[in-house]
């Protein structure tokens, strides 16, 4: 491999991209488009609480006071206290758009202190399943702490400290839908800009006779190959740092800007540079190549965790994820940018690495400059 | 005088059937030579393989001493090539492209030069999908003399061309004969072979059925000079018997076949003679493209079975 040879051929490349601005709009347009739509859409997921209306009817005594205030400090509720008649409250909370509602029945206070259970009525949505399961799990864990503390003060070995902590998040609950977006979009770019261009020239090149043209010239198809790797790679950095500056600046995800990023930013264009080309090359003409190439794109496109996390699809889907090298690039800048789990982040690099030596090798074999009927 | 290139019982075939059977030529330095053929009669597949581009089924090929696809590599570097319908990068410019080439190939190579050669230096800094047809071409002419090559195959370079553009691209090819390349042409235009080529072969269904100089293709396979006059369907009878002449009647026009020149002064003299009223005259000699014409006809009729011999 000559490096000049690959310079020369990679301002070709540049040159065509740059000067096309199809190509420049599906490349570094369109996954802004995307994160704007998906963080416009999405934002909120995760990241504010859900309003609970609260019908006080213990007329603001000490306890049910203080109970709300330690369901607020949740955050994963604002409680907003209205007053309405307790027969209306069902229909009054449908009426006005809201999920979830509570009552606080009389007596709350008194009941506790003479050791009686009371009741609280919780109001909430069962087609709106995230916002029911939010509320409940955040009215049980206050009620459970308040029962706790209750309990401890007639014992004299409890400690009676434990207790109105806000509930703590486990996991991805710490997490918006944007933030895991950000990694989800920059693999879309990887696979998609490599891919379609790969897959359409790999096969028009071969129809128009320009392969057959740079047959002529001492260019190799591995130097032809590399100066495109070289230019989606660069094309991946340029997109990515597209991606996170909006998702940061104008959606306050929250990712970690990792030197571990840049070996799926190279490994991963690497790999869909190949694909591409081996898919436009087993195609005997254009079209069939971009049927292949769409078949083999879009399942990837949305089962590798772009979209949606691997973790929310129903096992066996979650089972094909898993053969799909996508979901290790996607995977991989996960665990670097949110989770800073450099380990797993680098098992996922492996899998894509071994791949992409495969696919490049059976690319390089496979396409030919010349009729070797 | 060397051969640039050498084709010795040249088979390629593709399956049953036989694109090119057995065929034969030499090409010598500096010169030209014209591969003529109807569509499908194994022109393309000849070149191809004469450039390393497809695998022979048989026989002997050498270009420049090498044979072209086990040396392609070392070939290509000595050769340049126009193919059919010439395609580059939609984006780049001419100048561009000659620059990428001069890389490729390791060469110091002027876009300005070459362009001028080509008279396509005011669409230089032009991107290739704004160029017309006749542009493209002479962009990919230039293109096949990037690496100064000693012999240039071109095919059908001048196909779909304005007469403009065809002219300046012949113009570059005597230029290149004059410089002592070695030029091999695959082209419909007949006229063309005949302006620009020193040897000729004309291939129909894998064989090659005539081949020579374009004046020695004409002498031994086409028909004698013919002696046109309008004139009425009865001098026909009148010429037949007082001269025992071919002659026919066309369009109007009474055709005789004459032996030599001096034969056209007797043919008129008796024309005169016979006291019917005539018009123009015109004397008609067989060209490349009658001789092809005619040579096809007949291989198609089955009259012609044999090879020619190169």
């Amino acid at each position: 491999m000559k490096p000049s040879r690959i310079g020369a051929d990679f301002k070709v490349v540049f040159r065509s991209y740059s000067r096309n601005p199809v190509a420049l709009f599906f490349s570094l347009i369109f996954p802004i488009i995307l994160i704007g739509l998906f963080g416009l859409i999405f934002s909120s997921i995760g990241s504010t609480s859900t309003t609970l209306i609260v019908l006080n009817e213990d007329h603001n005594s000490v306890l049910s006071v203080k109970f709300l205030a330690a369901l607020n400090d949740t955050k994963i509720v604002t409680v907003q206290t209205e007053n309405v008649a307790p027969s209306d409250f069902a229909a009054w909370l449908g009426q006005n758009g809201y999920s979830a509602g509570m009552i606080v029945p009389t007596g709350f206070e008194t009941n506790s202190t003479e050791n009686i259970t009371t009741n609280l009525s919780l109001y909430l949505n069962p087609q709106d399943s995230a916002t029911e399961g939010e509320v409940l799990g955040a009215v049980q864990g206050v009620a459970a702490s308040f029962n706790l503390e209750a309990k401890c003060a007639h014992l004299t070995n409890c400690t009676p400290e434990i207790g109105l902590a806000p509930l703590h998040n486990v996991g991805s609950q710490t997490y918006s839908y944007i933030d895991y977006l950000i990694p989800g979009l920059i693999g879309f770019s990887i696979l998609t800009s490599p891919m379609f261009s790969l897959v359409d020239v790999s096969s028009s090149y071969r129809k128009e006779g320009i392969f057959r043209q740079l047959s002529l010239t001492p260019l190799t198809r591995a130097e032809w190959l590399t100066a495109r790797v070289v230019w989606y790679i660069l094309l991946c950095f340029a997109a990515a740092g597209i991606m996170i500056g909006m998702g940061v600046y104008v959606f306050h995800a929250h990712v970690t800007l990792t030197l571990g990023m840049i070996p799926f930013l190279v490994v991963g264009p690497f790999f869909f540079v190949s694909l591409g080309m081996l898919c436009g090359t087993v195609s005997k003409t254009p079209e069939a190549a971009a049927l292949i190439g769409n078949i083999v794109t879009f399942p990837m496109m949305f089962l590798s965790g772009t979209f949606f996390q691997v973790s929310s699809f129903p096992p066996d889907l979650a089972a094909v994820a898993h053969v799909l090298p996508l979901y290790y690039v996607i995977d991989g800048l996960n665990q670097v940018m949110l989770f800073q789990n450099e380990g797993r982040a680098f098992g996922d690099l492996i899998v894509v690495l071994v791949a992409s030596v495969i696919v490049f090798t059976l690319a390089v074999r496979l396409f030919q400059w010349r009729d070797e009927r | 005088m060397a051969s640039a290139i050498e084709v010795r019982g040249l088979v390629k075939q593709y399956g049953d059937l036989a694109a090119v059977a057995g065929i034969g030529f030499d090409v010598p330095a500096g010169t030209v030579f014209a591969f003529l053929g109807p569509n499908g009669a194994g022109k393309t597949t000849t070149v191809e393989i004469l450039e390393g581009l497809r695998r022979r089924t048989d026989g002997s090929v050498t270009v420049l001493g090498m044979d072209p696809w086990i040396n392609g590599a070392a070939l290509h570097r000595r050769i340049g090539v126009i193919p059919q319908d010439f395609h580059f990068f939609d984006k780049i410019t001419p100048k561009e492209a000659i620059e990428y080439y001069g890389v490729l190939f390791g060469t110091d190579v002027s876009p300005g030069d070459l362009l001028a050669r080509v008279e396509l230096l005011d669409k230089t800094n032009a991107r290739f999908d704004t160029l017309s047809g006749g542009q493209k071409q002479k962009l990919g002419l230039a293109l096949s003399l990037a690496n100064n090559p000693e012999v240039c195959f071109l095919d059908e370079p001048t196909t779909g061309l304005d007469p403009h553009a065809r002219r300046a691209i012949w113009s570059v090819i005597r230029s290149l004969r004059k410089e002592g390349r070695t030029v091999f042409l695959t082209t419909h235009y007949l006229e063309e072979a005949q302006l620009l080529a020193d040897q000729v072969a004309i291939i129909h269904r894998g064989k090659i059925i005539a081949s020579g100089t374009p004046d020695e293709i004409i002498r031994t396979q086409g028909r004698p000079a013919r002696l046109r006059v309008k004139a009425p369907i009865e001098l026909v009878g009148i010429l037949q018997k007082q001269l025992g002449a071919e002659a026919r009647f066309q369009d109007g026009h009474v055709e005789v076949e004459l032996r030599d020149k001096r034969d056209a002064l007797r043919v008129l003299s008796a024309i005169e003679r016979s006291g019917v009223t005539w018009d123009s005259f015109t004397t008609q000699d067989d060209t490349l493209e009658d001789v092809f014409v005619r040579l096809v006809g007949q291989m198609d009729d089955g009259a012609l079975k044999s090879e020619a011999p190169p």
